[in-house]
């Protein structure tokens, strides 16, 4: 067995990997545990990307209070992280006279949780400022604090500054139970072998219920997935600049029609219970989404759909601790009496990517209260340094890059213009991108009209020459997902003469 | 090979359109010609089309594509057409000007006199067709396994369903049952097959493979690797007909449900595309609603047989060579005009040598500084005076002309520029 950490976090999505990041800050030994092949491919990679301003969690719960912490938290954390990020603001619009209620009960909302910055717009100064808007529109909710963010490059550009900082990642490792000595737990035992430490972090997602039974903890917590689908369009059809949410129905955020920070706008989420995790997109679903987002902008069009996807959303059964709110499915956030050195986390929602960073600092806190000392590593590194994208770059700058390194005069992706030289730098990153979908996520490679046929097979070679393994070993997603089964009998044949 | 400033025609794409436009070019005047492929060989698609059914149009003879290919290859290189592989083209500007990178060059920046767009097309992919269900590996074009199995030496899966008729997903078929791979079955659409008779004969009869027309993909199942699809027939206007879903086991579903014109370049240099074809409106010698910029090929629509891109190929290198070369012709005649000593700057900047033929040219400039007493305004072709004219002065305030007239047509057709100056008497 390997020495003793000093916190083991199960968890590889954005708020694992920023509560790594947040704890890389301080002498501690840190090891991080994801069970796919890759960190952030569940909640975090398939989400709407918006850090929210904070007027949609219910006053006095903790989703409230996360949210608003963290959001102002944002711009430091992208000039440290090196991600990209956009304090565009985001509107609530009303298409109906009803709905004008609507948006009065979310501005007396956000004000209660403390939201900067609010007001209500007129309807004609919201078909100015988004002249795609639905004519019909009869006024707005602006909130100037809302910004967008790429989920995906967070989750990373966290995980690798925490590796930067001395912290362990491992993936595919699966954490299974905890060894416990009395109440004290000692470590995690997973399908790789046993890990031993003082602490543990739960921030398993969608698994956070039965990690945390594991420990004897809430037996009654329950995490039902609640799955979101959306359509992807074509950004040389349609480009719609602003972030656009529907006035709310109950419980959920409602469809949305908003911007991505690639360029290319989204549509959806819709919002329904599973029984299982499934992340298939239906036909029923991607109707309903698209039903939803021709309220909002009714020049959509379904014939610039490049992609589908859906996320689940950890949607928990907590009520939320503060008196007189009446909310039950609050975040969870403890360190439970139960057991000694576990952090639990349950039911981390929507607003769980804009809540992350202040989930980490929060995570912090519990822990010095619970006698933890911390102490700051003296040679801590809060910047992450970017790689360079060649699209982003002028063209001096690409000149100058190539001059550098030719493999970046190689164009791989033609739709989203990424070169070889991108590939190669995220495949030897501190978080090695060894599948075709890390790869994918971390650059936008095959994200674009053609969907990966032109870029599929050229990403395969280079992984394996680079991987110095076989084609035949490349996976989409990890192992079971091989793109490809064995060679051609000519080839073949070629070999055995 | 050392690239030119300028080319009379580039062409973009090295597939059959391509090299027909750069041979017929070549063979219609235009001289310095490139062809711009990404790919590390000419000859586009067709290098991994290597059935046959290629050429029995214009050769009368049944080819498998490698081989039609090369005999324009052949020749386009031994006409002395120059090519750049391996680089792709980024950027197309309104005026002729093209930007593209590779390995050993870095980014590429020529001016041409005529451009032809030959890119080709690309596939439709699931989301054109909005297939629900999951992401997992074993989801191609079909266009994506016939470059693994025919060029790179994979084969893809075991047991395979295929979604549309077109001929590349039935030759596919074929192809993929010769390898020892099972196809289970073709679904299509439509009520009817899109693809070619002949293919559906000899691809699908052939080795007992089945096709289901008015079926559709319901879904695809499988969380790493397909595991199954669900299959569903289809009423007149594509709903899926309740009851009659049918999973079926298989490891990887083939997509052949269309091509689309690749045009995203053609975009950038402001050619304007018809929404029918997918492709630039083009006039009956293949050019695009940008001067000098024309298309040939796949770029401008689908063709089924190659012949006839080959054709357009023709066509389309034989109007851009001579769009070139009325361009050369002017530039050959046209001559810059230099401010020289004392004089800030000139008006035309440029003579055309034939408008002294037609009458009078008159030069209008600014002096820099004043010179309060007689000058000379002087046009000078190298040492040799070819005009001038006196002033009582030169002032910066007032504007100082000259005529060239055609008495100076001689000095002027032998000269290389003009430069004017202003000087004391
Ligand atoms: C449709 C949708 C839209 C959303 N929109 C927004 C939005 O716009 N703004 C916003 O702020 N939030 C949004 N959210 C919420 C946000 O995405 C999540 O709250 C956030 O990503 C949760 O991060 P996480 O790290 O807790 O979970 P995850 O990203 O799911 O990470 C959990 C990780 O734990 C791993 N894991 C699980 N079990 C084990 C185990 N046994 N061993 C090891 N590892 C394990 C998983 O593989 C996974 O990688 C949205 C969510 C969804 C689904
Ligand atoms: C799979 C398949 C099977 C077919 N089978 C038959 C058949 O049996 N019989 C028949 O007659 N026809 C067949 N066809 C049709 C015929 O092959 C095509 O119509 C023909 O090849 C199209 O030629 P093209 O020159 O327009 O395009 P392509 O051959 O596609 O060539 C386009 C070239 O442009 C290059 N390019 C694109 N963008 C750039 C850029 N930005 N920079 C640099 N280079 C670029 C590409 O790499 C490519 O090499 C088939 C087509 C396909 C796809």
């Amino acid at each position: 067995m390997t020495q003793p950490y000093d916190v083991i976090i199960i968890g590889g999505g954005v708020v694992g990997c920023m509560i790594a990041r947040t704890l890389s800050a301080y002498q501690l030994r840190l090891l991080l545990i994801e069970k796919e092949a890759d960190i952030g491919m569940g909640a975090s990679s398939a989400n709407s990307a918006i850090v929210h301003a904070g007027y949609d969690p219910v006053p006095g719960s903790l989703k409230a209070k996360m949210n608003v912490a963290a959001n102002p938290m944002w711009d430091n954390l992208a000039g440290e992280l090196n991600f990209p990020f956009d304090r565009r603001g985001d509107y609530v619009v009303a298409v109906t006279a009803d709905e004008l209620q609507g948006l009065e009960l979310l501005l007396e909302q956000g004000r209660k949780n403390g939201v900067p910055g609010m007001h209500l717009i007129s309807a004609e100064e919201m078909r100015h400022r988004e002249p795609n808007i639905n004519p019909n529109v009869t006024g707005a909710l602006w909130a100037p604090t809302g910004g967008l963010c790429d989920t995906f490059a967070v989750t990373v550009a966290a995980a690798e500054n925490a590796v930067q900082n001395g912290c362990q990642v491992l993936l595919e490792t699966a954490f299974e139970s905890f060894l416990m000595e009395g109440s004290q737990i000692i470590g995690v035992h997973t399908n790789r072998g046993d890990f031993r430490a003082r602490w543990v972090v739960n921030a398993a997602g969608l698994n956070a219920d039965f990690v945390m039974h594991q420990a004897g903890v809430r037996p009654e917590f329950k995490i039902t997935p609640r799955r979101g689908e959306y359509c992807v369009l074509d950004q040389a059809e349609i480009s719609i600049h602003n972030v656009l949410f529907p006035v709310p129905s109950c419980g959920s955020k409602g469809i949305l029609v908003t911007a991505t920070l690639h360029g290319n706008t989204i549509i959806g989420p819709n919002a329904e219970l599973l029984d299982r995790e499934d992340h298939a997109t239906t036909r029923a679903g991607l109707e309903e989404v698209t039903q939803g987002a021709l309220k909002l902008v009714p020049s959509i069009n379904l014939r610039h759909v490049i992609a589908t996807f859906a996320g689940l959303r950890a949607r928990g059964n907590a009520r939320c601790e503060t008196p007189g709110v009446n909310y039950d499915s609050d975040f969870i956030i403890e360190i439970p009496k139960e057991v000694r050195g576990l952090v639990n986390l349950g039911g981390i929602d929507s607003p769980g990517l804009t809540a992350a960073p202040a989930i980490a600092r929060r995570v912090v806190e519990l822990m010095e209260d619970a006698g933890e000392k911390f102490i700051q590593k003296r040679d801590y590194e809060p910047i992450r340094p970017p790689r360079p994208r060649f699209r982003h770059l002028s063209r001096a700058e690409q000149t100058a890059l190539i001059q550098n390194d030719p493999r970046y005069a190689r164009v791989v992706c033609r739709c989203e213009l990424v070169t070889e030289g991108e590939i190669i730098a995220e495949i030897h990153a501190p978080i090695p991108a060894r599948t075709y979908d890390a790869i994918k996520r971390r650059t936008w490679t095959g994200t674009g009209r053609c969907l990966g046929s032109f870029d599929m097979p050229r990403v395969v070679d280079i992984l394996a020459r680079e991987m110095g393994v076989s084609p035949l070993e490349i996976t989409k997603k990890g192992s079971g997902s091989e793109f490809l089964y064995r060679t051609t009998k000519e080839v073949e044949a070629h070999h055995g003469a | 090979m050392a690239l030119k400033e300028k080319y009379d025609v580039i062409i973009i794409g090295a597939g059959p359109g391509g090299l027909a436009a750069a041979i017929s070019a070549k063979q219609n005047g235009a001289e310095d010609i490139l062809i711009i492929e990404r790919d590390l060989e000419l000859g586009g698609i067709l290098l991994q089309c290597i059935h046959n059914g290629f050429g029995v149009e214009i050769f009368k003879q049944d080819l498998p594509g490698p081989s039609y290919a090369q005999r324009f290859i052949n020749e386009a290189l031994s006409l002395g057409v120059d090519t750049l592989l391996d680089t792709m083209v980024l950027d197309i500007s309104p005026d002729r000007r093209v930007f593209a990178t590779n390995k050993t060059r870095g980014v590429i920046d020529v001016q041409a006199r005529a451009i032809v767009l030959a890119m080709g097309c690309r596939e439709r992919t699931r989301a054109q067709v909005r297939l629900p269900g999951t992401r997992p590996a074993g989801v191609y074009t079909a266009g994506t396994a016939q470059r693994w199995v025919n060029v790179e030496g994979y084969m893809p899966g075991k047991r395979y369903v295929i979604l549309g008729s077109g001929d590349i997903g039935m030759i596919m078929a074929r192809r993929l049952t010769f390898e020892g791979a099972k196809v289970e079955r073709v679904l299509e659409v439509m009520p009817y097959l899109t693809g070619l008779m002949r293919n559906y004969v000899q691809c699908l009869l052939d080795f007992d493979i089945p096709l289901q027309l008015s079926h559709t993909v319901h879904r695809i199942l499988g969380d790493k690797r397909v595991e199954a699809i669900e299959s569903v027939q289809v009423d007149e206007r594509w709903n899926p007909i309740k009851g009659t879903e049918e999973v079926i086991p298989c490891d990887t579903l083939l997509l052949s449900v269309g091509l689309i014109p690749e045009n995203e370049l053609s975009r950038k240099a402001g050619v304007i595309i018809d929404p029918l074809t997918g492709g630039p409106y083009v006039d009956d010698g293949f050019q695009t609603n940008v001067p000098g910029v024309f298309a040939a090929g796949n770029v401008v629509h689908v063709y089924d047989l190659v012949d006839w891109v080959t054709e357009a190929g023709f066509a389309a290198g034989k109007s851009a060579a001579k769009f070139a070369l009325t361009l050369r012709a002017r530039e050959n005649r046209l001559i810059p005009l230099r401010a020289d000593e004392n004089v800030r700057y000139v008006v035309p900047h440029e003579l055309n040598k034939d408008s002294l033929q037609e009458g009078n040219v008159r030069l209008q400039m600014r002096v820099k500084t004043p010179i309060e007493k007689p000058v000379w305004v002087e046009v000078r072709s190298g040492n040799l005076l070819v005009t001038r004219r006196a002033e009582p002065y030169a002032r910066p305030g007032e504007m100082v002309t000259i005529n060239l007239t055609p008495k100076e047509y001689d000095e002027v057709d032998r000269a290389s520029e003009l430069r004017i100056a202003i000087v004391p008497r």
